[in-house]
């Protein structure tokens, strides 16, 4: 029998609405009791140091490369790089090499996490073959072999026929279906936000509205078809609106937004640095306000870091030419702290964004800290200042626009399934 | 004193405007001498590092480093990314290792010259990046209405054209309002950038009231095949609406000068009239190039080189 008891911290529960000084105990992988003065005998301790004693972290988009750019990350490096942020699993998504749109495929993903990944690894499968946007995949045989979500993510069908297809379909897997809204026909070559800022840098704008027309698009065929729809990575005040307006008219939607979309504007690519270079663009000041607002009053439901591995040679080429994303499980915990900070999300409910509410539309385990549940755990202290080096993390990429950048806030502690995998001055410590 | 590179006009304070410009007077006269060379820059290496294909452009840095007496070595590396075998800091890299004591950078997408200049031990000179910026065009122009109209302040200059893809829009709209004028611009709608009001400038449709009053007015070149029917919907439509004739530069002041960047696509931007005889100064312009161009190598190559951690190192 194997106890974890962790120590000393805030319970942050945001299942039970938890939120007092306790311990925590785990035994077996499973929380047995939390309060105070829990007995420890026999337990592993950890001393959570005041620090807050949160269910594991689950992301809802990532990017993990492997099978095929295994030179980006691969599952044991993202593996790895996520529990170091506090991230207990981790939805990856099916852009790998070959495209993950075979059970056989999928089976394989799992079989290495199981071997490699110290976090959980949730595979979303691709909703068309190849993600071409004409074939559905197997979905049954998908969610058969371990599928948690279907998504083409960034190559957006365009087509909406199959896009409703796709939708309509999905209702019979009970899986939502994952939706990268940008409107290609108006995205064209645009690679930052276009505005103000494109016009200063000259480069080719990717307008607001592309986001907003394909997230409406996409609402109107949930609606229709009924099925779960899943918006990812919601970047603009417009969008906000729409999913806003589609969750009072009682539309089967869920959206996530991403850290650098709710911290940073499109001035942070004046410097025409690529690791600033992101799909959707970073957007103005008044959308990344909306988006935090979106957060706050629920419209937007989870916080996902579309953590995008990329290797230096790939983002040392021109603006245009680099590929789009920054890597975001190591510094997401202390970036979205800033919404604690700035008064507009109590410590719980920051935790229900990275925790209960992305459990809860993948429809895993977790997310919750009542005893029964599994002891997926993170401890965070929220006040510890450190320098974000991406060369002394553990992804395998550095393409991070925090680089070099004092955080506040650092995750001290990951336990998945009762077993302590990372603690910040030990490291990684499992597979 | 100007900074450490010339990446755009944006950069520059008005002071370094009229430094640079000073400095380009004495460089017109010695483009005006029997023996156009003096031994200014000599022992020195100049790099004309060009990823996108120009002539005008390579051919004013070659000549004016020419008549500093600097070495001047042409680099135009393939700017396809299908053909490249390495990054543009790669490139970057290995020519520093070269040790030149200016680059000039001319790309095809925005940025490149400042993402060099980042890991360059030399001084970096955009010669042209992308829709960005084009500051030696904007000083030549600034130079050029300076000496047309004896002052740029006050004046009320229009740019005609294709501003959203033009770096030397930008440039001269940040150069032109510096120097205290007032700048417009008038396209077809898709052809003003968004938020451009953003820049300083006002944005008009109607070419006539983009005219009305103006001292200086500055068509730019229209890339035919690869706008039409997507910016705008023909270039018959276009040169009927924007091409500058002489019957439309009456709505203009009377003593007002025209002025293009150049090569002009005849008929379109600029009647054949206007493109060969005044008030166009076209000719002007890539005269003066050289003599600007001269200026900016002669302030930023010759400055003595840095050691690292010397008082005045700029980095």
């Amino acid at each position: 029998m194997s106890r974890l008891l962790i120590r000393g911290g805030r319970i942050l529960d945001p299942a039970t609405g938890r939120d007092e000084p306790g311990d925590l105990l785990a035994e077996d992988g499973r929380i047995v009791a939390v309060g105070r003065s829990l007995d420890g005998r026999g337990a592993e301790v950890l001393d959570a140091e005041g620090g807050w004693i949160a269910p594991g972290f689950v992301d809802l988009h990532a990017h993990l490369r492997e099978p095929g750019q295994e030179y980006k990350e691969d599952i044991a490096s993202g593996g790895r790089a996520a529990v170091a942020g506090g991230f207990t699993a981790v939805a990856c998504m099916a852009n790998t090499h070959p495209v993950n749109d075979d059970p056989a495929m999928t089976d394989y993903i799992l079989d290495r996490a199981r071997q490699d990944s110290p976090a959980r690894v949730y595979p979303v499968a691709a909703a068309t073959r190849g993600q071409k946007g004409e074939t559905m995949t197997e979905m049954a045989a998908l969610v058969e072999a371990g599928a948690v979500a279907f998504s083409d993510d960034g190559r957006t069908i365009m087509d909406s026929g199959v896009m409703r297809r796709v939708l309509e379909y999905s209702r019979l897997v009970g899986v939502p279906v994952i939706s990268h809204c940008e409107d290609r026909t108006l995205v064209r070559d645009g690679v930052v936000n276009e505005g103000a800022v494109s016009t200063r840098l000259g480069l080719p704008g990717n307008p607001a509205v592309a986001e907003v027309v394909h997230v409406e698009r996409d609402i109107r065929l949930a609606a229709l078809t009924g099925a779960h729809l899943h918006v990812a990575h919601v970047s603009t005040a417009g969008a906000v609106e729409v999913i806003r307006r589609a969750r009072e008219a009682g539309v089967n939607v869920t959206a996530e937004v991403s850290p650098h979309h709710l911290t940073l504007t499109d001035e942070a690519c004046l410097g025409y640095d690529t690791n600033t270079k992101v799909a959707p663009p970073l957007r103005s000041a008044p959308d990344v306000a909306a988006c935090r607002a979106g957060l706050v009053d629920g419209s937007l439901d989870a916080i996902a870091t579309d953590h995008a591995p990329h290797a230096q040679h790939e983002k040392d080429q021109e603006f245009t030419e680099a590929p789009p994303g920054m890597i975001g499980f190591e510094t997401a915990a202390a970036v979205v702290l800033d919404l604690v900070r700035a008064g507009e999300l109590s410590p719980l409910e920051l935790v229900r964004r990275l925790s209960t509410n992305p459990a809860r539309i993948l429809r895993r385990a977790g997310g919750s800290l009542a005893p029964g549940e599994v002891a997926d755990v993170t401890v965070l202290d929220p006040d510890r200042r450190w320098v974000y080096e991406p060369a002394k993390g553990w992804s395998k990429s550095r393409n991070s626009p925090w680089a070099g950048r004092e955080l506040v806030g650092r995750v001290v502690a990951t336990v998945v399934a009762g077993r302590l995998v990372y603690h910040a001055d030990r490291g990684v410590l499992v597979p | 004193v100007i900074g450490r590179d010339l990446l755009g006009i944006e950069d520059l304070e008005r002071s370094d405007i009229e430094r640079i410009l000073e400095a380009a007077v004495h460089m017109h006269e010695i483009g005006e001498r029997e023996v156009k060379k003096v031994p200014t820059l000599r022992g020195r290496t100049v790099v004309n590092l060009f990823f996108e294909a120009s002539t005008r452009t390579r051919a004013s840095f070659e000549i004016a480093g020419k008549r500093l007496s600097a070495d001047v070595v042409n680099f135009s590396p393939s700017s396809s990314s299908l053909k490249k075998a390495e990054s543009i800091l790669d490139t970057a890299r290995t020519l520093d290792a070269m040790d030149p004591d200016a680059v000039i950078v001319r790309h095809a997408v925005a940025g490149v010259p400042k993402r060099i200049a980042d890991v360059l031990e030399a001084p970096v000179i955009n010669a042209g990046d992308g829709a960005h910026e084009h500051p030696t065009q904007a000083l030549l122009d600034l130079f050029t209405v300076q000496q047309e109209k004896g002052r740029i302040d006050g004046l009320t200059v229009t740019i005609v054209g294709d501003i959203v893809h033009s770096r030397v829009a930008r440039s001269n709209i940040y150069g032109f309002l510096k120097l205290g004028a007032e700048v417009r611009v008038a396209a077809p709608p898709p052809m003003i950038p968004p938020a451009v009001e953003t820049l300083g400038v006002k944005a008009f449709t109607s070419l006539r009231e983009a005219l009305d009053g103006a001292d200086v007015v500055m068509a730019l070149r229209i890339q035919n095949e690869r706008l039409a029917g997507s910016y705008f919907p023909s270039v018959r439509e276009y040169s009927a609406t924007y091409g500058l004739d002489r019957a439309k530069l009456r709505y203009a002041k009377d003593d007002a000068i025209v002025m293009h960047p150049g090569p002009v696509n005849r008929g379109v931007e600029l009647s054949h009239d206007l493109a060969d005889h005044r008030p166009s100064v076209i000719l002007d312009q890539v005269r003066n190039g050289v003599a600007i161009r001269m200026a900016v190598l002669y302030l930023l190559a010759g400055r003595r080189r840095r050691a690292a951690g010397e008082p005045g190192d700029a980095r």
